[in-house]
């Protein structure tokens, strides 16, 4: 579609969003993302059926988890699109970035860094 | 007879006895359970004392009995099994006893999360049938649970509770039987609205042979007002307030609906004396103690026989 | 098995607050079929504590170790070179397995994770429910196989009480009423007079009441 999406965003790919574990998003944050947020397809159309299902609970539990330590549940959402939804990719990605340029960088890093970078999963 | 008891007494010469209940203050004031005993002691012929009833903690039923019977009344102690082991229960039973009371009601108790300790321990070291059990042995054999000899014998005349509208509604007698087994000796029933079940209970019991065997009241609660009628609906597992007595109460004014409550109940007692089995009804007017001796007149049931 | 569950993260780091080289140690027993306490908790729980400390500013260290279980001694002995290089131990195994560490390590401090809550079962996933209290007087031939003691809030051995509704107890409209299924369950194997009978008073030395408690096979010893 050759739309563009903010550079911030780095895309890590996996092939059902029902592979993302609550470790990877804690682990992501370790390392420094200012946020995260996973891309599954919609609700129903699952190629194994609840994958999508299971992530939203996942980001549901490191929501809480994150709230629960201060770092702040808003840094991680979940979106649902289809694969063929480019325009939407684009939204969504402008969207977070937005979200997570209010909240200001990872609270782990010290005052002062311009780091910053963004690690969603996005079904292919 | 196997104790003092006025109630006793009463019931085995077969005449229709009344009971009610009193709950004891929430506080040390001894001034609040003597003016409740005032306004029921002549319209009796056994008042029950609650047991940190709901779990609410309140003084001792213990205590508050003996405060009634130094008014001359006839106290009945209810004693549950969450708070006490059997060695507090048994302490408790010979102190009673010492003390003049005669009458006790065997309870398993409200669970803690009722009232305002939610984080109690429980204790249940027994249930009511084994609490019924315990003090018929001590009174009968003379011995506590452990064995050892009695000096000096508790002589109560034992009660139990029996609720026709809790469920499984088929078991509710088998429970009943099984408590007669143990040694019940008079039998006060949840308040009763829906008299179509209770009528059904009552077939299940006499076709066991239970009313030949255990003195059976019935209770009954006069209803204050709508909101109480529905909160006893829908919020008191184990009470059944049919739909007709709902709208029966909505159907009058709001100011008439207290009296209304009151008709309900003295209805209600007398079909209670109609009843094959049924020797005597109890009377639970809950902050409404003022109410028992115009429920009892209204019933027919004053004077009571002197003792 | 044992049931537990991770205890809240602001109560563990209360416990921390004075150590920055942990050690984290999980189990392969009972606390990982219940997520509590398996190797993939401690990657999620040494995960977040670093989180929490980053953003205090501080740094942490935390070694990762999963054990086959905690309440055997051999598996303990696993850590025995390692363990005094670091300042305090986070065990998230059972109540057993932490105390039997602190028993075999007593030069470093051991903090429990986890919060030990009950005997029993995977209902379905996600969903575990008590089943016994480990009274040391099973009676489950009494009662067609449901506990009395664990399923009746009250433990009555002769219930149910006045407030069973629906097949619901009084104390929680969620909560089965025990004996209600007692009953089911008798009356579907046409046993129901089983419940006729009086089930004595309750011994109740054997369980927690009697003091702690212990077994001994001679025939088994070394």
């Amino acid at each position: 579609m050759r739309l563009s999406y903010p550079t911030n965003i780095k895309i890590i790919k996996v092939p059902c969003t029902g592979k993302v574990d609550v470790l990877y998003l804690l682990k992501s944050f370790q390392n420094g993302a200012d946020g995260v947020y996973v891309a599954g397809c919609m609700e129903g159309d699952c190629h194994y059926l609840t994958g999508n299902l299971r992530a939203r609970k996942r980001v549901e539990y490191t929501k809480k988890i994150l709230d629960d330590i201060g770092i702040g549940g808003d840094r991680i959402e979940i979106y649902n699109m289809s694969a063929a939804q480019g325009a939407r990719f684009v939204e969504v990605a402008n969207e977070m970035t937005e979200r997570i340029k209010a909240l200001g960088p990872n609270p782990i890093k010290k005052r002062g860094s311009t780091e910053s970078g963004k690690d969603p999963s996005k079904e292919e | 007879m196997t104790s003092k008891s006025n109630l006793e007494r009463i019931l085995e010469k077969g005449d229709f006895a009344v009971t009610s209940e009193c709950g004891p203050p929430r506080g040390a004031d001894p001034e609040i359970i003597r003016k409740k005993g005032k306004l029921i002691k002549s319209s009796v012929d056994a008042i029950n004392v609650t047991d940190n009833q709901t779990s609410m903690v309140r003084m001792s039923s213990f205590s508050s009995c003996i405060i009634l019977k130094e008014m001359g009344m006839n106290p009945v102690l209810q004693m549950v099994t969450r708070d006490r082991n059997r060695i507090a229960i048994q302490s408790d039973i010979l102190g009673a006893a010492a003390l003049g009371i005669n009458n006790i009601l065997c309870l398993s108790g409200d669970h803690q999360k009722f009232g305002d300790h939610d984080t109690a321990k429980n204790v249940y070291d027994m249930d009511s049938i084994h609490l019924i059990q315990t003090v018929k042995y001590m009174r009968d054999e003379g011995k506590f649970l452990g064995g050892d000899e009695l000096k000096g014998i508790p002589k109560f005349f034992i009660g139990a509770a029996a609720n026709p509208f809790a469920d499984p509604f088929e078991f509710r007698v088998v429970r009943l039987a099984k408590k007669v087994a143990a040694g019940a000796q008079f039998i006060q029933t949840q308040c009763i609205y829906n008299l179509d079940r209770f009528k059904i209970w009552m077939e299940q019991v006499r076709e066991r042979g239970l009313h030949e065997k255990v003195h059976i009241l019935g209770g009954v609660t006069p209803i204050k007002s709508l909101g109480m009628a529905k909160y006893m609906k829908n919020m008191v597992p184990g009470m059944d307030v049919p739909d007709e007595l709902i709208a029966r109460i909505k159907g009058v004014d709001k100011e008439k609906r207290a009296e209304e409550g009151i008709k309900i109940c003295v209805e209600t007692i007398q079909q209670l004396k109609e009843m094959e089995g049924i020797h005597g009804v109890h009377i639970m007017a809950i902050e409404w103690e003022e109410m028992v001796a115009e429920i009892a007149k209204e019933a027919g049931l004053l004077p009571r026989p002197s003792e | 098995m044992i049931i537990g569950e991770g205890k809240p993260i602001k109560d563990i780091l209360v416990m921390i607050k004075n150590y920055s080289k942990i050690l984290l140690i999980g189990c392969r027993g009972c606390v990982t079929v219940c997520s509590a306490g398996g190797e993939k908790e401690v990657g999620i729980l040494a995960s977040v504590l670093s989180l929490a400390r980053k953003k205090e500013g501080k740094e942490i260290e935390i070694r990762e170790v999963t054990l086959e279980r905690q309440c055997d001694p051999e598996y303990l002995e696993e850590i025995r070179s390692f363990v005094e290089d670091y300042e305090a131990v986070i065990s998230i195994a059972c109540g057993a397995g932490v105390q039997f560490m602190a028993e075999k390590y007593r030069k470093i401090p051991i903090y429990p994770g986890i919060n030990t809550n009950f005997i029993g079962v995977t209902e379905e996933q996600g969903i575990w429910v008590e089943r016994c209290q480990a009274c040391g007087n099973c009676k489950l031939h009494l009662t067609g196989g449901i506990c009395p003691i664990t399923k009746c809030s009250k433990s009555l051995l002769n219930g149910p009480c006045g407030g069973s509704a629906d097949g619901k107890c009084e104390v929680n409209p969620e909560v089965e009423c025990g004996w209600q299924l007692i009953y089911d369950l008798l009356k579907e194997q046409g046993k129901l007079d089983t419940l006729e009978v009086i089930i004595p008073i309750n011994d109740w030395s054997t369980s927690r009441d009697g003091g702690p408690r212990k077994i001994v096979r001679e025939d088994l010893k070394l």
